[in-house]
């Protein structure tokens, strides 16, 4: 186990702000935590880290308590916070040569480990210049590339993509992804398509509790949702008897009319979950004597999900 | 504690400080004043001194108890406000490795800041005798008068992430220590000797007369361990 977090309660005075959870992690996870602000996600992280005590509950990473052997905890853990920690004075190089002597990488190893970090995450065109007059992008790859040069076992990550573009926020994406294949990542996020897109297991979390455990498809199928399907059809027909029509399917429960745009009508379809009705739907046209404009299903999605579990 | 991670914070910050314009400021005003006040005893009152350089004067003092605030005021509070105390705390890098990182870097760019002084005593001895030992103990006093109001300053910046806010409360703590020895006569008799012993101001007269007073060596090294540990105390308190 990687990490193992067992009963962990946090108070901040009398605020509950982690409520008793519990959690493992093996290698070669990519944990997603997954809530609403102040949900407990970074306070749990900073935990981890050994940068706040718990309150009662344990934490142990690669088997060592982060209390007991808070020292050797921070040398398996490579954490980017939540505030991006640089030095605006600083170039990427120079920052990243102090934090791998920090880490305790041996001098002769620093310069070869800055270098490859400057590779991979792509800063060979910025690294003598001043992180404070660098790009939000830039800045945000220089926080991963401090977080992973002391090669960690153990890779906490606090919103990784945040003020990313798409373009970046992707490679920043795939980047995690190729180090989750060796490494325990955890990150959290509030972008619940990051989660979907990076995270082999996802743990959502809402007022300090679990609420949610297993891998995004687990959830997708645990949740409650129906399919639905958004049928556009030209308006030569008459909407009552082709909603009447379409209401006697088998496994619908529902069909809404949702607008006339003027040359077409729009409905949405509610069926059970896993039903696939665009067939039988297209034939019910046709035999309404009209024509189908287009058709499109949707699954309830990990949002659904998300939203029904932290409301 | 591990000496490798003092030093690579020692010297980060030591490049910090003369990566900012503060360094240069403090070195240049000090020596420029200093230079000033060493040519006015020189010249005027005819004496080549460097006892009254030191020892009493007033406006040396005042530099630094406004100096060192002002090399001191950033240490924490920037990295509080940067966020990168959290970085630096999740190193593998003990508290007190850090604090004495910062605490060591400060207290030699002050010791920098002093060195011109040498050059007043070498054309002192060019000109005429001068007495050795008040001059080195003078000197090792300002140090040690800098190195406590260096663990004030450092400690005054843990609490706040406000560096104005560090700069004017350590300034006041400092005037503190400074100036009660200029109110003695206020207290009663017998309190006296208790509040002259807590002035920077009585240990730095009483060394820069030539002798080392274990009492002065004892008060100087007590408070800097005192401010070291309030430091520790101060960033620990985030686990409170």
């Amino acid at each position: 186990m990687s990490i193992k977090v067992s009963n962990l309660t946090k108070y901040y005075g009398n605020f509950l702000a982690v409520d008793d959870i519990s959690f493992e992690t093996k290698k070669g996870e990519i944990l997603g935590f997954l809530g609403p602000n102040g949900a407990g996600k970074t306070t749990t992280m900073k935990i981890i880290t050994t940068y706040l005590p718990p309150t009662s509950g344990t934490v142990q990473v690669e088997g060592m308590d982060v209390e007991e052997k808070s020292l050797e905890v921070r040398r398996k853990i490579g954490y980017l916070p939540e505030i991006n920690p640089l030095y605006f004075d600083m170039s990427p190089a120079e920052y990243l040569d102090y934090v791998a002597a920090l880490d305790g990488v041996p001098k002769e190893n620093i310069k070869k480990r800055r270098d490859e970090m400057i590779r991979v995450c792509g800063l060979e065109s910025v690294k003598g210049q001043d992180i404070g007059t660098l790009s939000k992008g830039f800045k945000q790859r220089v926080g991963l590339a401090q977080a992973m040069i002391n090669n960690p076992e153990v890779l906490i990550l606090d919103e990784p993509t945040s003020g990313l573009d798409p373009n970046q926020i992707i490679e920043i994406r795939n980047l995690i992804k190729k180090l989750g294949r060796e490494k325990t990542v955890v990150l959290s996020t509030h972008i619940l398509p990051e989660v979907q897109a990076t995270c082999n297991r996802v743990i959502i979390i809402n007022k300090g509790k679990i609420v949610a455990d297993g891998t995004p498809e687990e959830l997708q199928a645990k949740s409650k949702g129906e399919s639905i399907v958004t049928l556009e059809v030209k308006n030569n027909c008459d909407k009552n008897s082709l909603s009447g029509s379409l209401k006697e399917i088998r496994n619908v429960n529902k069909v809404e009319f949702v607008k006339d745009t003027g040359d077409s009508f729009i409905f949405n379809i509610y069926g059970d979950k896993g039903a696939d009705l665009r067939e039988v739907i297209s034939t019910r046209v046709m035999q309404q004597k009209t024509t189908l404009l287009s058709m499109q299903t949707k699954q309830s999605s990990l949002e659904d999900i998300f939203r029904e579990l932290t409301r | 504690m591990n000496t490798q991670n003092i030093k690579t914070i020692y010297l980060k910050e030591l490049k910090s400080y003369f990566n900012s314009p503060i360094a240069y400021i403090v070195m240049i005003v000090f020596m420029i004043i200093s230079g000033f006040l060493f040519t006015m005893s020189f010249f005027q009152i005819n004496i080549a001194s460097l006892r009254d350089f030191f020892g009493s004067f007033f406006i040396q003092m005042m530099l630094f108890v406004v100096f060192i605030p002002a090399i001191t005021m950033r240490s924490f509070s920037e990295e509080k406000k940067q966020g990168t105390l959290e970085l630096l705390l999740t190193k593998p890098v003990d508290d007190l490795e850090l604090i004495l990182g910062k605490y060591l870097s400060a207290l030699t760019l002050i010791c920098i800041t002093l060195t011109p002084t040498i050059l007043y005593f070498v054309i002192i001895l060019f000109i005429g005798p001068i007495a050795f030992w008040p001059f080195v103990t003078s000197l090792l006093g300002f140090i040690l008068m800098s190195g406590f109001f260096i663990g004030i300053g450092v400690f005054v910046s843990s609490l706040t992430e406000n560096q104005i806010i560090a700069f004017i409360v350590s300034v006041l703590i400092c005037l503190f220590f400074f100036l009660l020895g200029k109110l003695l006569m206020i207290f009663p008799p017998s309190i006296v000797s208790f509040f002259e012993y807590i002035t920077t101001d009585y240990h730095l007269s009483n060394i820069s007369r030539g002798v080392i007073d274990s009492r002065v060596l004892i008060y100087y090294f007590s408070m800097i361990f005192f401010t070291i540990f309030l430091t520790k105390v101060s960033l620990e308190s985030r686990k409170w």
